[in-house]
């Protein structure tokens, strides 16, 4: 088991490594001389002088060899320094961990709406299977799936907030701000948790101890809530767990329509301004933290489920 | 080629099981339709979906503008017709890459192992390290908008799912007699790998084509909406949607009809898919 999590580990530092290549070389991928860009991010295009240009060139280090750059980025990256923004000045981490917990805020929020529509749902369209109350859920699984988020988001805000103006439109506060954009992210997220729950329960209703159960006399209900539900939820912890991983890497259409102040706002803003140090941070910070959540999946699903054992894949 | 046909048969017989699902072909007759009007755009159009008529800007729907007018008033009905257009290629354009590039990778890492697994693999895992659309959002934005680099983000970040899978289909077939057959009677890798192996791994290809299909149109049409995709006056369903924020408590039909068409569209292709899944695998 150690050996195990000492593997992964590993292994997730091989690839958080190459991540960092790849988030550095984005800024390569942008047509033009990146000292242009960071001078017409900093001054504005009208004041793009040569003056500037070759002055920025020199203290930003882009005069130097590609990979000389990349070891002294990464050499500060390590030391928790991911540069200053290019707009504002301010530092890239201490912005993007301000933001940070705006959006684990709204990620905590949509899973808890996601469950409480999948559990309950899930659950009976397995036990009342191919009854009229499981094939509405199933159709209105696959619309959920279809509906982009941000027409469901933009819905949400026309029904509740323009006409009767229940909830604010849109912003960053208390409870009631907070409920749409939930409600928007949880919907979408329960139509794949709802069908996850649905088959895995159908799955595990056929073993043989549910028979057994049953023919001990057992009631039903606590066949299913005792004995069906465990065993059903291990697949489905895993999926709930690579979602959260999904939603803490920025729900960034959600933040962006409701103007939350989240970490993927702060992409898509620091995008249109241009701010590469900024947008280099974001989405490494994304990375990190996804690859992070999914190494505590992983590691969590084999505490859960004895039946898995990875000692085979170690050796 | 003939081969590669007689191969294939055994599928074919498997789409005859297709008309008796329901939903898939709910879906398949409404991609149908999709195709059908996005080829026929200008005769099926009431109106030139750039023509814009100042005199009528925001008007409701009605019989001559069925779905109303937006701010500059121009149909929405005929801008959504040629969206079609725009949104399928979209997603043939970058679904047939993405399928190919990942199909061919997969295929190598699978059949050849070795060095170039491990590289390709890789690659595969830093692809999957970036969540959802991060990647390829940030790529479309740094190269600039534009319909291009939406296309090509998508495509660097989307064929990963297809390697993998793909990968693991050749693994299992790699080892079975009919190929060892075929390498015993002297047929070159490029053979075995498209007339033995890939016939073999094709069914889950299929129906990561058909749902891959709906995902990348979302996607574009999430870039899109974001502004990082089509730019106006194209009749993109993302832009329009965007487009439509501004005008939502005039006229709330300005967002609701682009949003219905990218949610049709990418339900028929999930139902397709799903049903394809049940039938295939």
């Amino acid at each position: 088991m150690l050996k195990y999590i000492a593997r992964r580990l590993i292994f997730m530092i091989i690839v958080v490594l190459c991540v960092t290549i790849m988030t550095f070389s984005i800024i390569y991928m942008v047509p033009g001389d990146p000292a242009e860009m960071i001078a017409m991010a900093r001054y504005g295009i009208d004041n793009l002088i040569q003056d500037n240009i070759e002055r920025i060139r020199h203290a930003e280090g882009l005069d130097a060899p590609i990979y000389v750059q990349y070891v002294k980025w990464l050499n500060h990256v390590l030391h928790g320094d991911f540069g200053c923004s290019l707009v504002t000045g301010a530092p890239v981490l201490s912005e993007i961990l301000t933001r940070f917990p705006a959006t684990v805020k709204l990620a905590i929020a949509g899973m808890m709406v996601s469950l409480l529509i999948s559990i309950p749902i899930g659950i009976i369209s397995a036990v009342k299977q191919n009854s009229l109350i499981d094939n509405l859920s199933m159709v209105g699984t696959l619309i959920g799936v279809s509906m982009p988020n941000f027409w469901l988001g933009l819905l949400l805000i026309m029904f509740f907030s323009l006409y009767p103006g229940i909830f604010p439109v849109c912003g960053y506060g208390g409870i009631r701000y907070i409920i749409l954009p939930a409600v928007t992210l949880g919907t979408g997220m329960a139509a794949i948790t709802t069908r996850l729950i649905r088959s895995s329960m159908i799955e595990v209703l056929k073993e043989d101890y549910i028979t057994t159960a049953r023919a001990k006399g057992l009631k039903e209900k606590s066949i299913i809530v005792k004995h069906a539900l465990k065993n059903a939820f291990i697949p489905v912890i895993t999926v709930i767990g690579l979602q959260l991983g999904h939603l803490l890497g920025g729900t960034v259409i959600i933040e962006t329509i409701f103007a939350w102040p989240g970490v993927g706002k702060l992409l898509v803003d620091s995008i249109f301004a241009r701010d590469f140090s900024l947008i280099q941070g974001c989405v490494l910070f994304m990375a990190v933290v996804f690859v992070l959540v999914n190494l505590v999946v992983d590691i969590s699903y084999m505490y859960l489920d004895p039946r898995i054992r990875y000692e085979k894949g170690a050796e | 080629m003939f081969e590669l046909a007689l191969k294939l048969r055994p599928h074919i017989k498997n789409l005859r099981q297709l008309k008796k699902n329901k939903t898939a072909m709910v879906g398949l007759i409404i991609i149908l339709f999709l195709v059908f009007v996005a080829l026929f755009a200008p005769f099926v159009a009431p109106h030139d979906p750039y023509k814009q008529n100042l005199e009528k800007t925001l008007l409701l729907p009605c019989k001559e503008y069925p779905m109303g007018t937006d701010e500059l008033g121009r149909c929405i009905l005929s801008r959504i017709i040629f969206g079609t257009r725009i949104s399928l290629q979209i997603g043939i354009i970058v679904t047939g890459l993405t399928a190919c590039i990942g199909v061919l990778l997969g295929m190598m890492a699978g059949y050849y192992g070795g060095i170039l697994d491990e590289i390709i693999m890789r690659i595969v895992d830093i692809l999957l390290a970036f969540p959802g659309l991060v990647l390829a959002l940030a790529i479309a934005g740094l190269l600039g908008p534009g319909l291009f680099n939406v296309m090509f983000a998508l495509t660097i970040v989307g064929w990963t799912g297809y390697a993998r899978v793909v990968r693991g289909s050749v693994l299992s077939v790699k080892e079975k007699e009919f190929v060892e057959a075929a390498r015993a009677i002297g047929a070159g890798d490029m053979h075995i790998l498209l007339c033995h192996i890939l016939p073999n791994v094709v069914t889950p290809i299929i129906v990561m084509v058909t749902l891959g299909m709906g995902n990348v149109i979302l996607a574009a049409a999430s870039l899109s909406f974001l502004g990082l995709g089509a730019q106006p006056p194209t009749p993109e369903w993302g832009t329009m949607l965007n487009n439509g924020r501004a005008f939502m408590r005039m006229a709330p039909y300005l967002t609701t009809f682009p949003g219905m068409a990218i949610m049709i569209t990418v339900l028929a292709f999930n139902l397709l898919g799903d049903g394809l899944r049940d039938i295939f695998l």
